[in-house]
């Protein structure tokens, strides 16, 4: 049953990456570009939890937080360098 | 007891999969920059939070080795998603507005997103503000 209930959720994580992927294609706008961006990490990092459930491993949450924390950085850089021109004034 | 559990953590994983797919579908839909803003930062997060918390039941219940990895990355997502939505709203508005399309700040200085950071004050040995 679970591992019903993990593919079933592994697919829609899937079919969301799907639907960010074409938010950056179409935009039209940098934000509309960088948040899909950050929900495709968003996206990312629950793949890979669910890949450490379905491998029964606890070695994935490492994994998971660094793409959490380059995430995150990588988002506030892009902003700042389209509000500021710079990244670190 | 053991199909219980499972029950619990299927509850989860399901509703997981639908907080996420709901989060993206909204990215898609949605008309507006400003209104796709809204679905990915709420939905998603929580989203990624029943995974978390799914993780968090089957290595603690079934599994029988308990862990809070899982917490550390949900506090940190947590903290993170409004800073995230602050900063695009924020680059959104100094790409598309104009400083006369916003109303005025009623302080001293004017909108972060237009003008520069005011100069910090320098105070010499006597109490007069130096230059």
């Amino acid at each position: 049953m679970i591992e019903m209930a993990l593919y079933f959720a592994m697919g829609c994580f899937g079919v969301g990456l799907l639907f960010n992927l074409y938010r950056i294609a179409v935009g039209p706008q940098a934000a509309d570009r960088i948040l899909a961006l950050d929900t495709m990490v968003i996206n990312v990092i629950a793949l890979i939890v669910l890949y450490g459930i379905q491998g029964g491993t606890a070695t994935y949450y490492e994994a998971s937080m660094l793409v959490a924390m380059v995430g995150f950085v990588s988002t506030v850089a892009y902003c700042r360098f389209l509000l500021r021109g710079d990244i670190i004034e | 007891m053991e199909m219980f559990y499972e029950i619990l953590i299927t509850v989860f994983l399901v509703l997981a999969g639908v907080f996420g797919l709901a989060g993206s579908f909204g990215l898609v839909k949605l008309r507006d920059t400003m209104q796709r803003l809204h679905a990915p930062t709420k939905a998603t997060t929580l989203g990624v939070g029943s995974v978390l918390i799914a993780s968090m039941l089957y290595f603690g219940l079934i599994k029988g080795q308990l862990s809070f990895h899982e917490l550390l990355i949900t506090i940190f997502l947590f903290l993170t998603a409004p800073i995230t939505a602050n900063f695009i709203a924020k680059t959104y508005m100094a790409m598309n507005m104009k400083p006369e399309d916003i109303p005025e700040t009623e302080r001293a200085y004017g909108w972060a997103i237009f003008e520069d950071p005011p100069q910090p004050v320098v105070i010499d040995d006597e109490g007069q503000e130096g230059a």
